[in-house]
Parts: C-alpha cells; sequence; structure tokens
C-alpha cells in the first residue's frame, strides 16, 4: 500500500532540537528498506502562491493566509505492506517527535473513467466523519 | 428435552462458541468483512431451519463453517472476486467435483482454524475511532447484531450501523492489517484490546445502574469476550486480570440497585446478595497471579487486587482500607492519572486519615486537573460527613448535585444530603 505523509508543525509538540534532529538516519534507513518512494521538505507558508479561478477569471495570491499554527513541512510518499509498517516508520521520523505526522493512503484514480459514474460508485467512500447527534436521552 | 429445544440449545452454544472463529476464518480467506458477517450469519439461519427437523450434526462447527465457507464463496464468485484463497477453495471443489457437504471434510482443517486472535486484534486497531472499535467488537468478535449494541449504547440503529461501515471502511481502506501484532508491539496493542474491553464493561455497568432496562447485558459481554482473549493468550498475565476484576465487579451487581432502582454504595450493600460464583472465580485468578513472578502488576492486577480486598471483606468494616491505598500507591505510578489520585485519597480518608485525604482531595481540586468532575466534590462531602462536618459536607453535596448527571448517582447525592439536612434541623 502506498501512504502520503505529511510532516507538520505542532504547538504541543516538544521543542525543535537540532542536536536531536535524526532525519539523516531515517532517510538511510527507509531507503535501505525500499519503502521511500519521495520525500522532501517544503518551503514555509511566505512562499507559497495560491491560484484559483472564479468566475472564469484567474486569481494568483500570496497565500494561503490561514492563521493556523500547524503547517505541513514536508512530506514523504512510502510504499508499505500494511497501515503498521506505515506507522513503524512514521513513528521513527524526528517530527513525530518535535511536530506531527499524518498519514494517508493513497485512492488511485482512473483517469480514463468517467468522472459521474466514478462519483456514484465512490459516494459513500467520501464518508463525513460526523455522525446524526445522539437522541437526547436522559440516560446518561 | 425435545427436538426443538435440544436444537435450539445447540444453536445458542454454537453461536457463542464458533460465531467468531467462523467470522475469523471467513475473513483470514476472503478478505472482505461483511461477506464473512453475512455468511456466518447466513449459516446460523440454516441451522436454526435444519437442525430442528434434520437433527444437530456430530460437530455443529464443521457443520456451520461449510455452510459459511460455501455461501461466501457462492457471493464472491458471483461478484468475480479473486483472491488467492478464494481461487484455492474454488480448485478445490472443482477437483472434489462440488462443494463439500460432508462437514468431516472441513473438520480435519479446522483444527488450525483459528484466526479468532488476529480478528480481536483489528477490531482493536489503534487507528480506528474509540466508539468503532468498541462496536466492531461487540458485533465481529461478540456476534451481537447491529440492533442489541445500538439499544445497549442508547444510539438510534442507523448510528450504529453506520459506525460499523465506517470501521469497516477504514480497516480496508487504510489498509489496517489483519493480523497479531509482533512481539514488540504486542503488550501495547494488547492493552489496547484490554480497554475497549473495559470500556464494554463500563458502559454496561451505568446502564445497569441508570434508568433504562436492556436486554443485553453488557457487563456479561464484557466477561464472555475477556474469556476468550483469555483463552487465546493464555501467558500473559493482564488479561486473566481483567477478568478477575470484571467478575468482581460484575459479582456485586444484585446488590447494586435496591427494589426502587437507587443506588446502594458499598458500604451499605447487602454482603449476601453478591455472586458468590464470579466472587469465587475472580479471587482465584488474582491468587493465582499473585502466586506468579511477574515482572510487575500492570494496571488491570492492581485494579483487580483492589476489587479482591473488597470481596474478601466480610462486612464493610472489616475492608483493608490501607491494603487498597498500597495498591493505589502502586497504580498511581503506573497511571499518574487524576481518578487514580481521587480514589487513592477516598481509600485514605476510609484508612482513618481523614485530614490527609481532604488535603489531598483540596490539592486535586485546586489543580484543576478533574474539571467539573461531580465526584470530587461528591468523595469530599462523605468524607465531610464521616467527620461529622455537617455543614461543610451538605455545601459539598450540593457542589456535586449540581455537576451530576440526572439519573441514579443525582439521586443518591440528593438523599444524602436530605438526611444531613434533617439533621440539622433535629
Amino acid at each position: 500500500m502506498r501512504y502520503m505523509m505529511f510532516v507538520a508543525t505542532d504547538p504541543e509538540a516538544e521543542p525543535f532540537v537540532p542536536e536531536d534532529d535524526t532525519i539523516g538516519e531515517w532517510v538511510a534507513e527507509v531507503e535501505a528498506r525500499g519503502v521511500h518512494v519521495l520525500g522532501d521538505r517544503l518551503r514555509p507558508v511566505e512562499d507559497a502562491t495560491l491560484v484559483r479561478v472564479r468566475s472564469g477569471e484567474l486569481l494568483v495570491t500570496d497565500g494561503p493566509f490561514t492563521e493556523s499554527k500547524e503547517w505541513i513541512g514536508g512530506f514523504d510518499i512510502l510504499e508499505c505492506r500494511d497501515l503498521d509498517e506505515a506507522i513503524e516508520i512514521a513513528s521513527k521520523h524526528p517530527m513525530a517527535r518535535f511536530g506531527r505526522i499524518e498519514l494517508r493512503p493513497f485512492w488511485p484514480l482512473d483517469a480514463n473513467e468517467d468522472p459521474v459514474e466514478r462519483e456514484e460508485r465512490e459516494a459513500g467512500d467520501r464518508g463525513r466523519r460526523t455522525e446524526p447527534a445522539p437522541e437526547p436521552a436522559g440516560g446518561r | 428435552m425435545n427436538d426443538a429445544d435440544e436444537s435450539a440449545a445447540a444453536i445458542a452454544r454454537a453461536y457463542r462458541e464458533e460465531w467468531p472463529r467462523i467470522v475469523a476464518t471467513l475473513i483470514a480467506a476472503t478478505g472482505d468483512w461483511d461477506v464473512a458477517e453475512d455468511a456466518t450469519a447466513d449459516a446460523f439461519e440454516k441451522a436454526a431451519a435444519r437442525w430442528r427437523t434434520e437433527g444437530v450434526p456430530r460437530t455443529p462447527g464443521a457443520w456451520l463453517t461449510t455452510v459459511a465457507r460455501n455461501r461466501a464463496l457462492d457471493v464472491l464468485r458471483r461478484r468475480g472476486v479473486e483472491s488467492a484463497k478464494v481461487r484455492e477453495w474454488m480448485a478445490m471443489d472443482e477437483a472434489m467435483g462440488g462443494p463439500p457437504t460432508d462437514p468431516a471434510e472441513l473438520a480435519a482443517a479446522a483444527a488450525d482454524w483459528d484466526d479468532r486472535l488476529r480478528l480481536v486484534f483489528t477490531c482493536a486497531h489503534p487507528a480506528l475511532p474509540l466508539e468503532g472499535r468498541v462496536a466492531l467488537t461487540l458485533r465481529t468478535v461478540g456476534g451481537l447484531d447491529t440492533a442489541e449494541i445500538a439499544r445497549a449504547f442508547l444510539v438510534p440503529e442507523s448510528t450504529m450501523a453506520q459506525r460499523l461501515v465506517r470501521a469497516k471502511r477504514k480497516i480496508r481502506n487504510a489498509g489496517i492489517p489483519y493480523r497479531v501484532p509482533s512481539a514488540e508491539e504486542l503488550p501495547e496493542r494488547l492493552l489496547g484490546v484490554l480497554a475497549v474491553l473495559m470500556l464494554v464493561h463500563n458502559e454496561g455497568y451505568l446502564a445497569s445502574s441508570g434508568d433504562r432496562l436492556l436486554r443485553l447485558d453488557l457487563q456479561e459481554e464484557a466477561i464472555r469476550l475477556t474469556r476468550l482473549v483469555v483463552e487465546l493468550l493464555p501467558d500473559a498475565p493482564e488479561p486473566r486480570a481483567l477478568l478477575a476484576l470484571l467478575l468482581l465487579q460484575h459479582a456485586r451487581s444484585p446488590a447494586r440497585v435496591d427494589a426502587t432502582g437507587d443506588l446502594v454504595p458499598l458500604d451499605e450493600q447487602d454482603r449476601s446478595r453478591w455472586n458468590a460464583a464470579e466472587l469465587a472465580e475472580g479471587l482465584a485468578v488474582v491468587d493465582a497471579l499473585e502466586r506468579e513472578p511477574h515482572a510487575a502488576a500492570g494496571p488491570y492486577r492492581l485494579q483487580a487486587e483492589i476489587q479482591a480486598v473488597h470481596a474478601r471483606a466480610a462486612t464493610a468494616a472489616d475492608t483493608d482500607w490501607r491494603a487498597i491505598v498500597r495498591c493505589y500507591d502502586r497504580l498511581r505510578e503506573i497511571q499518574p492519572v487524576p481518578v487514580v489520585e481521587l480514589n487513592r485519597a477516598v481509600a485514605l480518608g476510609l484508612a482513618g486519615e481523614v485530614g490527609a485525604a481532604l488535603d489531598e482531595l483540596g490539592r486535586l481540586e485546586a489543580s484543576g486537573r478533574l474539571g467539573d468532575y461531580h465526584l470530587l466534590p461528591a468523595a469530599q462531602a462523605d468524607l465531610l460527613r464521616r467527620a461529622g462536618r455537617f455543614d461543610a459536607a451538605a455545601a459539598r453535596y450540593r457542589d456535586a448535585i449540581g455537576l451530576a448527571p440526572t439519573g441514579p448517582e443525582r439521586r443518591f447525592l440528593e438523599r444524602r444530603l436530605a438526611e444531613l439536612e434533617s439533621l440539622a434541623i433535629e
């Protein structure tokens, strides 16, 4: 299975200590194990550019304008046996300590499939995470 | 016993013993949770119809496995699904000139067909939402149906069905493996499994003291599933400790609620109504664990030991509160959470050190770590009441009542407050 590993900052994590940054060892290990497809860090948000088309008009701006304290600082694409292997690899990344890591499975896309059919087939797979609110019972 | 009774009893027994085994086997073979569950449910339906008229087969488990396997294969074949195992089954059937109808053929293979442990670990995988883990464990390992689980958790059936669908979808889409964790991961993942079972039990505990009538005893389900984990991992001490803990708590159920549905606190319970068989079994497990040389007692072992102290006391006054404080001291080291601090302080107070206990509760309150948890002022109120400081106790009972959820717990606190107020008038 292929996973995207988003490497993000997290204000609640331990403060970064350059001496404890073991990224070199991590990269060497994942390369040696043959699970690393591609990965790099990303320039900070100040260097990001936002592209939108609205009413047919192209809008190019500086951005995104989030005030968020958690942003994606890098990524790695992993080819793993299963989620447990991906978790094990992610847990060894120094940013698991100094930030946080989000593992997202790839969802292979057949670009030749009719988009309407695809939408119908997959509608159920994009379930919202919210559940209907529990009944206002007095039991608890 | 007539044939109908005999077949109904055989099905009930097979359901408890064989459901998780068959589901686990079919998941391993097909990789499809829904097909596995549906085919297993289908096999039990067929058994209900046929065992009645044809008699109970000699090996009910093999009969059910054969029928479920053939059904699963049928569904997958129609869908054109081909996993390696399914291909193997198909080739086998072809060579035999059709699917097996003689259960003996499969009975031979059934011995090493135990995938239940994989099932237990996958259902409790930490990447699943907690409520999904609980629902999936009850449904897939426990064999309970969605409607029963929904009723037990006071949610609409559609909500519970959706929870199960999402959990199974995530297992498939996120690549959650269907296997027993590696030796390295196992201790932590096992604690995750036990936490799910504890949660099932706690939900049942609340339900048994709540204003709800249930068909399903979740505490019993938790005990049943913990027995299964003990059977599958007989050398691990913590599942046995959890079993003891659950048995010792469940033993007190008959005495926990009075005829009007009100809570009876531990020290006022009629101990003759405690379930003697469950007490004896729970204590035997605790004794056995104490004799074994384990590196260090885990959290469930310590909690079981605390319950064992209560179980061994002939009357409330005989309770060895010092021993309980010692258990909490050790529990606090491995689980430094505020609820453990709270319980330790209560035990300290009941061991006679009311002043020290109130000081600790005051510090806990000042730290704010328990937030608006009603049991903190309730504990202070109880200790103040025992110390004869009735005005202060009444004030704390009022605080606790303001924070407590409606139901038996709040009614209990209100009853205590009313007792104190009537004393003040006299």
